[in-house]
């Protein structure tokens, strides 16, 4: 059953108290509410939506990047790290390989239902989503944390040196509340700059303004490139049909290479000629090299895919259809709040990061980590920000509430009075600098400066702006995080000229040796890039 | 997006308004799902599977309503469609030990 319990209208002005509050609903912020419960720690979950359906991995069937332990683990950590641009740190990845693997196997001592092989063992890397998710809420609600389902986060509460709580609305009647924490976990997911790909609409970067707000900074917002095939105005932004896909002209010719070979396989090799041929008109699909059993598996096994397909009354592997290629952000790109600390520290005082909301540069470097490494990462991200947001919490028994100020203030306070500024405009503008492929899948100087200005502009335009009141703060504040999101992205895909994972730059079309390093983003009306290396060395020289 | 509540089918139990994760439905005074914020629909498929008995239809396009009409959900059989092929049932989850999504994990490299 879905909870049994009726959600109780939020009163005006409700204050709750807790040692850890989890910030999202997805699969790092389940994680984190477990970890800390275990840990022994009082939990408050407050979701956006509801926890067992929101997010990206609820609505999709994700891999795992799952590796047991033995001597084959550091090879394969090597192996992969090998395609992450550099950028991973082979010490992140074997701790979240690892991890991840024991927290699999949890899932399997706590009944999930996953599928056996061919001899009766267990197949744990693979998790179907809205199976996992409300697994995962049930395990939520069993360890006894506060489920705040409909009550996005809009501010957090903190003093001069640490994070010590957070206030939002109940989306039901626009009510306040407050939450007085130990410490606070943000595990609110990605920003999908409002590209409306499945379980995005509502991953707005929430956490990075947040983040920012209190002091953080984030890194990795350039390798925000990262585009996935999906039915023409579809949201099924999953690529693994494609693999077995033929692509086509509008003119029904078949879609060649350099060498004048078809393009296939258009979650790899093909994806690049794909986003070539859509700038110059559409692009259809045939999956017409499945053969009958990959068909079978294929529809059994990634039912969400054919939705579209049956609901429009075509059969993929005979017809062609048209196809999209949807812009992902940080949702399969790997920007995030920058992690400083091995609990998934944020450097501020009681403030964490996981999941999509933190950097995923540390396991996946400068490529998408879409599907298993993202799906591991939330996994190993949530249990080390609980266990450290717990901690915390004990080390922190004294907390005077009085003292903490709210820390929010675009879009939900100032002394902005224009009342011009429309939201909708606002949001159109951003998703049209950011989400064309001419704008992220491949970069330029010239371009990027463009979107510069006008990304300045709307950020201004918030904040002159009247400040919203009731239920329409929380549009307010998506807005202005993805406002920031997409300035943030927009300064380190300036600072990075080279092309290097999914950053690709079409006037620095190759990778620079010399800039195999991060670049750290930070501020809100004044927004800074630093190469990480840089700032590392300025910081010994004192 | 979400376009068809069945009146007929719907049992008033307010679990759709409850789980969608976009906040989309309000329910009138009779108890009946209410499509309140249609834009906000994220077209996840998601109600669908929870319904308890199949009164919701979400069509593909996810920019903007197509105007779809229960007689022709009805007639092609799609109630209830995404939740009969993952094998969830009346609501209820099943099926995840019948995904055989590994052999596609192979198959692909």
């Amino acid at each position: 059953m879905a909870s049994r319990r009726k959600e109780q209208p939020t009163e005006d002005g409700r204050h709750m108290e807790t040692d850890v509050l989890v910030v999202g609903g997805g699969p790092a912020a389940a994680w984190a509410a477990l970890s800390a419960a275990e840990a022994g720690a009082r939990v408050i979950l407050a979701d956006k939506g509801y926890h067992g359906t929101s997010g990206a991995t609820a609505p999709s069937n994700t891999g795992t990047w799952c590796v047991p332990p033995g001597e084959g683990r550091a090879a394969s950590v090597e192996q992969r790290f090998k395609r992450t641009a550099g950028l991973a740190d082979r010490r992140w990845m074997l701790r979240a390989a690892d991890r991840a693997y024991e927290n699999l196997q949890k899932l399997v001592d706590w009944g999930y239902p996953f599928p056996s092989e061919e001899d009766g063992s267990l197949y744990i890397a693979n998790l179907r989503g809205p199976d996992y998710m409300r697994f995962m809420r049930q395990r939520v609600q069993k360890a006894g944390v506060t489920i705040l389902d409909h009550h996005p986060i809009l501010e957090l509460l903190g003093d001069e040196n640490h994070v010590g709580g957070a206030a939002g609305l109940s989306r039901r009647n626009g009510a306040s509340f407050s939450v007085a924490a130990g410490a606070v976990v943000l595990a609110t997911g990605g920003c999908a700059f409002f590209e409306r790909i499945l379980g995005g609409t509502g991953l707005t970067g929430d956490g990075y303004l947040l983040a920012a707000e209190a002091g953080a900074s984030l890194s990795g917002m350039e390798f925000t490139g990262k585009y996935t095939l999906a039915p023409h105005g579809s949201s099924l932004n999953k690529g693994l049909p494609f693999r077995w896909a033929t692509f086509y002209r509008e003119s029904g010719e078949v879609l060649r290479d350099d060498r004048g070979e078809p393009v296939t396989n258009g979650i790899g090799g093909g994806e690049r000629q794909v986003a070539e041929a859509l700038l110059s008109g559409p692009v259809y699909a045939r999956l017409d090299l499945a053969e009958p059993a990959i068909q079978d598996w294929l529809r059994r096994g990634q039912p969400n895919c054919f939705q579209p397909y049956d609901r429009m009354g075509i059969n993929p592997f005979e017809q062609l259809f048209r196809v999209d290629l949807k812009y992902e952000g940080t949702v399969r790109g790997t920007g995030g709040i920058r992690i400083v600390s091995s609990d998934c520290g944020t450097g501020i005082a009681g403030l964490y990061a996981a999941g999509d909301a933190a950097s995923r540069e540390n396991v996946t470097g400068g490529v998408s980590g879409g599907g298993a490494i993202n799906a591991s990462w939330a996994i190993a991200s949530g249990w080390w920000s609980g266990h450290g947001a717990a901690h915390h919490a004990r080390s922190r028994k004294h907390r005077d509430f009085a003292r903490l100020r709210p820390l929010g203030a675009t879009g939900l306070r100032g002394a902005g009075q224009r009342e011009d500024v429309e939201l909708a405009v606002a949001a159109r503008t951003v998703h049209d600098e950011i989400v064309p492929l001419d704008r992220s899948y491949w970069r330029k100087a010239n371009v990027l400066e463009a979107s510069r200005r006008i990304l300045e502009d709307v950020w201004a335009g918030l904040n002159q702006a009247k400040p919203s009141v009731g239920i329409e703060r929380l549009r307010a504040r998506e807005v202005a995080s993805v406002t920031a999101s997409a300035r943030w992205t927009v300064a380190a895909a300036l600072l990075r000229t080279e092309s290097r994972g999914v950053h690709r730059r079409s006037d620095f079309p190759r990778e620079d040796e010399r800039q195999a390093s991060r670049i750290i983003v930070s501020g809100l009306d004044r927004v800074s890039a630093l190469r990480e290396d840089l700032a590392l060395e300025t910081a010994r020289e004192g | 997006m979400i376009e068809v509540i069945s009146s007929d089918r719907c049992i008033r139990c307010d679990i759709c308004e409850r789980v969608c994760p976009a906040f989309v439905f309000d329910r009138d005074e009779t108890g009946l799902p209410v499509i309140a914020r249609q834009d906000d629909c994220q077209t996840c498929f998601l109600c669908e599977i929870y319904c308890p008995t199949d009164a919701l239809y979400v069509a593909e396009a996810a920019h903007g309503p197509i105007g779809i009409a229960e007689a022709e959900v009805v007639e092609r059989d799609l109630f209830g469609a995404y939740a009969r092929s993952l094998g969830w049932s009346r609501g209820r989850a099943g099926g995840a030990q019948n995904d055989p999504t590994r052999h596609i994990r192979v198959a692909q490299v």
